[in-house]
């Protein structure tokens, strides 16, 4: 039976408890609704020059350990109508661009690479404490303050994107600028890319450009028979590109 | 640069290291052993059950030392705990924290209580000192072993040795799984990969504990029982058939498909993993053991050589199954995902994650053992007079 | 040998072989559990199970993050946190606000599409407090090299030059305006 006395007790106890359960509410961003976003990227293979620019500035703007790389940029060598030997390079990810190349003739052209966001990634399927996320627009995302740094979404990932931080020892990567883009900024890569061979895509706004890219021109993303949902979509990508 | 060919930058550093290579040996022990208790208990082949106790202590020395590596290999061990706190049930790799904790209280610590009751209480009674309070606590506070009390230990030390058989398969499968669920890593990513992993756990277990039995027996002075060795030996090489059999299997299926990994999975085979693959995994650890087993199968080998066959065996199969174990994690992560080249993998000798720690973790649980034979002694009773 | 003593029903032990163990008995606490009295010693084994049971369950209800679970199988707070890191590069909408001037020179030259920052660096501290931070000038002798080297990988369309054979080694700010880079034939930089 409830009595008074127990009312006096109880009810400041379970004034606490519920202060307790709202601290661990967090604040909304003020005029950024997830739920209206759906983010993805477009890597438009006969724009990209190899400039490194890309590299360089999520670099610096996500502090990236030297060595490591959450995004970065091959150069492909076909020498004929096979597919399956292309020659490829990377020197340091092509953060300080590329050396003359030593072939001749032939298809060349970079490909820049980067955190495909998946729609089914195999990341999130495989961290065994939920230190990997899907945001609600789209957007993979590593919680540092939670990851074990058991390495098992770095096996997991089929484009190779990610990396254990040598400091930190947590897992890292592309994190598409989330910082950025909710403040209705682009990416640090698109924004430093200077004849717009990334360009970052929102699949939820009919009125974004890229979007309409996306649906009128031919794209592909990496490693289709994985079945990830990459939502890194390339345009003109051959078909000797791994 | 360590790199062949050409790598994605972030795939050079090798991300699981030998101590990941060491826990599925440990934990394959663990199963191993096990299913040789429960062959005697289980499916009376009564034969073994000389080795059945040493068995049981075996498997739990080996299961204490199994979260070692992992731990020794996190990046962040200090959260460790979050795998009891908010384990991922889409990741197989949650699933350790349970099924270690499962195997480990309701499996071989409650099946060595059930068998040794009688002398925990018989020397809690018996002994003086720091000895008798360590065996008071392990009584419970029971001291009850009259013959109705022995009975019920053995009913339900049978049940729990039945649980505990797919209990182990599930110990070591799902790690067989954490592997072959990787669709990203096509030298992983199989269906069989659990059952190969089952099977070559089974193989390694058996062989460890023959090896204990005579190894044990020769430093107490025993004689070995040649009905319990042979039967263990012939158990050894029909778990040996067929886990060589599937091993084929996967060999001859990937040959004959030749997908997109196959051309740079092949090279790397006859390269960078022929010693450890081809000359210590199939030909001495596997072949050579199958052979042996056979021909003693098939012809009369005098007593002598057999006890020689089968040290050798032994030792050749452990080996053979590291090896193996080494061939699948590291073996893994030395080509590219884009199949356009190679790295390397430079294991330090003292590090972390070095060749010292994992040479240390390895003889561990022997130690662990020597101390578990003294407190909990498996010999045979008829022994217990001679037993030091 | 032993003893009980009724009234506290305590056991006292003395260190003598028990010989024959078989038909040998004893109470071991003051609880009679005559039901289950063969398997009594499973019951105390259920209850330290349990008791380390409630004990897990507790520890995990103190120790689980608060927010875990929100949107999903993680802890929800890090959405705010991963959004709040702090931005390096201010984007091209701030450079504009003020230096408008530029921005029309840009806006119909070739380099209309390359934005501020990937020649000037970051510069969000500057845009938060111009005086704060005095941009540095990039060199061009090696910035616009990274571009327009020619490679034989970048696309056939994009201008690329040789650079000892385009300028005999003179840097391209002598020549071209990098604001609004290309030069009719014969025009040089005013």
């Amino acid at each position: 039976m409830i009595t008074r006395r127990k009312l006096i007790v109880l009810l400041p106890a379970a004034a606490l408890a519920w202060k307790y359960v709202l601290a661990g509410t967090p604040e909304t961003a003020p005029n950024y609704n997830r739920s209206e976003h759906w983010w993805g990227m477009l890597l438009d293979i006969d724009k990209c020059i190899g400039c490194g620019n890309c590299v360089r500035a999520c670099s610096t703007e996500n502090n990236v350990p030297d060595g490591y790389f959450r995004t970065w940029v091959e150069r492909y060598h076909v020498a004929g109508w096979e597919q399956e030997t292309p020659q490829v390079d990377s020197p340091s990810g092509g953060i300080k661009g590329f050396p003359p190349s030593r072939f001749e003739g032939g298809k060349n052209f970079f490909v820049p690479k980067m955190c495909n966001h998946c729609v089914d990634s195999p990341c999130t399927q495989v961290c065994p404490v939920g230190a990997t996320l899907h945001t609600p627009d789209g957007v993979v995302l590593v919680d540092e303050t939670y990851c074990l740094g058991c390495r098992y979404c770095i096996q997991a990932c089929p484009y190779g994107c990610r990396f254990l931080h040598p400091t930190k020892h947590t897992a890292e990567k592309c994190s598409l600028c989330y910082h950025r883009i909710t403040k209705g900024l682009t990416t640090a890569c698109c924004e430093n890319c200077p004849t717009g061979a990334r360009q970052l895509a929102d699949l939820k706004n009919p009125d974004d450009p890229i979007h309409e890219f996306l649906r009128t021109h031919s794209v592909q993303v990496l490693k289709p028979h994985l079945a990830t949902g990459a939502k890194a979509y390339y345009h003109d990508l051959d078909g000797s590109v791994r | 640069m360590p790199v062949d060919g050409f790598m994605y930058p972030n795939e050079i550093e090798l991300q699981w290291s030998v101590l990941i290579v060491v826990y599925p040996f440990v934990t394959g022990l663990v199963a191993g052993a096990f299913i040789l208790a429960s062959l005697e208990r289980i499916f009376h082949v009564t034969a073994v059950k000389p080795t059945y106790r040493l068995a049981l202590l075996t498997a739990l020395s080996f299961l204490l030392v199994a979260p070692l590596p992992l731990q020794l290999h996190l990046g962040r061990p200090e959260r460790s705990l979050e795998m009891y706190l908010t384990p991922h049930t889409s990741s197989a790799m949650a699933m350790f924290g349970f099924v270690y904790l499962w195997y480990l209280m309701a499996v071989i610590l409650l099946e060595i209580w059930l068998e040794f009751r009688q002398e925990i209480v018989l020397l809690s009674q018996s002994c003086t000192g720091a000895k008798r309070l360590l065996y008071r606590v392990l009584t419970l506070g029971s001291s009850n072993i009259s013959e109705g009390a022995l009975r019920v230990d053995d009913k339900v030390g049978w049940v729990i040795t039945l649980i505990g058989i797919p209990s182990a398969f599930l110990l070591h499968g799902y790690v067989g799984f954490i592997f072959g669920s990787v669709k990203a890593n096509p030298w992983w990513s199989s269906p069989l990969m659990p059952v190969v992993f089952i099977f070559s756990a089974m193989v390694s277990g058996i062989a460890v504990v023959l090896l204990l039995y005579m190894a044990t027996a020769r430093m107490r002075h025993q004689s070995i029982d040649m009905r319990c060795v042979d039967t263990i030996a012939q158990y050894l090489l029909y778990t040996f058939i067929i886990d060589f059999g599937l091993e084929m299997l996967d060999l001859i299926h990937r040959i004959y498909e030749a997908d997109e990994s196959f051309r740079s999975l092949d090279f790397m085979m006859h390269t960078k993993l022929f010693f450890s693959q081809v000359v210590l995994q199939i030909a001495l650890g596997t072949l050579v053991p199958i052979l042996t087993l056979g021909a003693i199968q098939m012809f009369h080998v005098p007593e002598k050589l057999r006890k020689i066959a089968y040290a050798v065996c032994g030792c050749l199969t452990i080996i053979g199954i590291f090896a193996m174990r080494w061939n699948v994690v590291i073996g893994g992560q030395l080509f590219s995902k884009s199949f356009l080249g190679y790295t390397t993998y430079k294991v330090d000798l003292i590090s972390r994650e070095g060749e010292l720690i994992a040479a240390g973790l390895l003889v561990l649980p022997f130690m662990i053992l020597a101390v578990l034979v003294k407190i909990l002694p498996p010999w045979p009773k008829s022994e217990s007079a001679g037993a030091d | 040998m032993l003893k009980i003593t009724d009234d506290i029903a305590q056991i006292e032990y003395q260190c003598e072989p028990i010989v024959n163990a078989a038909g040998w008995q004893a109470d071991t606490s003051g609880v009679h559990l005559t039901k289950f009295k063969d398997a009594e010693h499973l019951v105390r084994l259920a209850g330290a199970f349990a008791i380390v049971l409630v004990l897990f369950l507790l520890i995990r209800a103190h120790f689980i993050p608060k927010s875990f679970g929100q949107y999903g199988h993680y802890r929800g707070n890090a959405l705010a946190e991963l959004s709040s890191k702090p931005v390096i590069y201010a984007g091209h909408n701030a450079c504009e606000e003020c230096h408008s001037d530029v921005l029309d020179v840009k806006k119909v030259g070739k380099h209309a599409g390359v934005n501020c920052e990937a020649c000037h660096g970051p510069l969000a501290k500057h845009a938060e407090d111009p005086g704060s931070v005095v941009p540095q000038l990039p060199d061009t002798a090696v910035l616009c090299v990274r571009c327009h080297e020619e490679n034989i990988a970048k696309p056939k369309g994009f201008p690329q030059v040789v650079g000892a054979q385009h300028s005999s080694g003179e840097v391209c700010k002598t020549c071209h305006q990098p604001h609004s880079p290309l030069l009719s034939p014969g025009e040089k930089k005013s």
